[in-house]
Parts: structure tokens; sequence; C-alpha cells
């Protein structure tokens, strides 16, 4: 699974890791929708190093491929968050 | 992996498809591809310099508050040494205002910095990206029919398309931060050349009111304990300060 990370680059991620992943973005999807601010910068970043440093290989500059999730850029603020996380999540059921 | 994504509605992939599906020739729509590309690379550049300018003015504006910082202390003193605590009071609020100011212009340059670093590193990402569609494109249009190139062409596009759509999304961000910053910086600097410095505090970045409160309490403590340092300094000069005449009230 082709992951990007909106302003920062694409990473290939084991498709079982997908599931993880997943979970993690529901949980954030409940953060905000619960109005907990701490909590989901908290998933969030939980989101990110996952993607970046603990399952991700990040691609090469010149690899033509799309991805199949896009993550809001890093520096999103709950404000955005509000409107980036909601509804159903990564892999709808 | 089907049936994932599509919920980040920030998120706008370029329609490079529908674009092509209209295309009768191939080769000429990977050639205005490309120079889309590459249109964008020089948008890229400029955006990168905007960032540098506004981080410069900003560079400037913090240069100028902090010569009124030394200013507004020689200030303070004299009027101290001429017994005029009010007017060192008034000039050592300034001071703190002016202060908060620089603090507020340190994050932003740093911020700004940031920004700056993140366009340069997309810009050499995309790049690469368009250096591979350049190839790749130059193969297809030499290796395959019409019907096959269509498809081929396809999946490059829509992968020199997302980081299209996603370096665009990074200027618009980057563009409205300075857009940002440039507003307040200029409103900062209305008040310097009105006077009136103690209203930047007006200007925020945003606060509430208690943020606001806690923050003229600080302000004022932080008034008394430099004055009261201000007077033990010049208590221990003795009489070398010669009172200039004016305003004595002790």
């Amino acid at each position: 699974m082709i992951v990007r990370i909106s302003g920062e680059g694409q990473y290939e991620l084991p498709d079982e890791d997908a599931e993880r992943l997943n979970e993690l973005d529901n949980q954030a999807v409940a953060a905000v929708e619960a109005g907990d601010e701490a909590e989901f910068h908290e998933l969030w970043k939980k989101m990110l190093d996952f993607v970046c440093e603990e399952k991700g290989r990040a691609l090469e500059d010149d690899e033509l491929v799309e991805s199949d999730v896009i993550l809001p850029p890093r520096d999103s603020t709950f404000e955005e968050a509000k409107a980036d996380f909601t509804g159903e999540g990564l892999i709808p059921d | 992996m089907p049936g994932l994504g599509g919920r980040f509605s920030t998120v706008v992939k370029a329609k490079v498809s529908k674009l092509l599906d209209r295309a009768e020739d191939p080769g000429e729509t990977l050639d205005y591809g490309y120079n889309k590309q590459l249109e964008l690379l020089q948008n890229v550049k400029k955006g990168i310099a905007d960032v540098v300018t506004s981080k410069k003015r900003l560079q400037m504006q913090e240069e100028q508050i902090k010569q009124q910082v030394v200013k507004l202390d020689t200030q303070a003193r004299q009027a101290l040494a001429q017994n005029r605590e009010d007017l060192a009071r008034a000039a050592l609020e300034r001071k703190t205002v002016a202060q908060t100011e620089l603090q507020t212009l340190d994050q932003q340059i740093a911020e700004l910095e940031t920004q700056q670093e993140q366009l340069t590193e997309n810009e050499k990402k995309m790049r690469a990206k368009i250096e591979a569609f350049r190839t790749k494109k130059e193969v297809i249009k030499a290796q395959y029919s019409a019907a096959e190139a269509q498809v081929k062409i396809g999946e490059a596009a829509s992968g020199v398309g997302e980081q299209m759509a996603d370096l665009g999304l990074a200027m618009q961000r980057a563009e409205d931060k300075t857009e940002q910053m440039r507003a307040r910086a200029g409103a900062v600097e209305e008040l310097e050349k009105a006077g009136t410095f103690d209203d930047i505090t007006q200007l925020g970045p945003p606060q509430d009111d208690i943020d606001k409160q806690l923050a003229e309490l600080s302000a004022g403590s932080q008034v008394d304990d430099e004055l009261a340092k201000m007077k033990a300094e010049l208590g221990k000069g003795g009489g070398e300060t010669p009172a200039l005449g004016e305003g004595q009230q002790s």
C-alpha cells in the first residue's frame, strides 16, 4: 500500500500494516469528534511515526506511482483536522 | 489495494486522466503534460522566493524593534535619573510589549524557515518526478501503439499528477501563512510609526481573555522588577548622575 503524507512524500507500507493504520485513524476520528485536541495530536503523531519511521519505506523521488491513501500535512491544526478526520475510516467497511 | 482512500477532503487529485481521454494524439498530450509540469516548477520557485522575501521583511522588523528596546531602556534610565518614575514606568511598559513582539517575530521567522525548507525539498521531489516522466514519455512515444500508450500514459500521469496536486497544496499553505504574517507585520509597522506601540497586544496572536489578563499581570510585575533593578543600579552610582532640573518630585 502506498501512503502519501501531504507536503512530504510517499511511503510504501506492507499491506498487513494497513489495518493498524486504519485503527489509529479511527481513533483519531473519534478524538476529533469528541473535541479532544491533545488526544488527537498524540494519535496523529503515532500515525505519522508508524508510516515514516516504523513500518514504511520512503519511495525514491523519481518513482511515479499513485497513492492509495493520502494523509493531511504534518502541521495540520486541530481546526483543519475537524474537516479532514471525519466519516468512515481509511478502509470503508 | 482497492477501496482505499478518498476520505481526506483536503486532497485534490489532478484530473489528468480526464484530459488524457480527450486527447487524440497521446504524444501531444505527453508534451502538454510535460510543459505543465515545468510551468508548475517555475511557480514553486516564485513561491519560495516569496517566502524568503517575507522572512527578510520580518527580520528587518525584528532589527528595528531590537533597537527600539535599547532606546526604551535608555529612556527609562534617563527618566529615573530625573526622578520621573512615571515616565520610566511608561517606557518600561513599552519595552515589555516590544520584547513580547520580538518573541512573536522569532516564532514567525522560524516558521517561514520551515516553510522554505519544505518547499525546497518539494521542488527537488517534483523535479525528479518530472525527469522520470520525461524519460518515460520518450519511451512510450517510441515503443507503444496509440491504444497501449494511452494506458501507460495514464499510469505515469497519475503518479506525477498527484505530486503536482500535492505541491500545489503545499504552496497554497505557504502562501496563506506568509499572507497572514505580512498583514500583521504591516499593522505592527503602522502602529510603530504612529507611536502607539503598546497597542500591539491587540493584534494577537489570537488570545482569549484569560491569556490576555495573565500576560498583563506578568508584564506588570516584570515592569516592577525592572524598575526596582534600575533604581538600585542608579542608587549605587551615587550622585554621579546629575538631575537635569526639570520635573523633580522626590
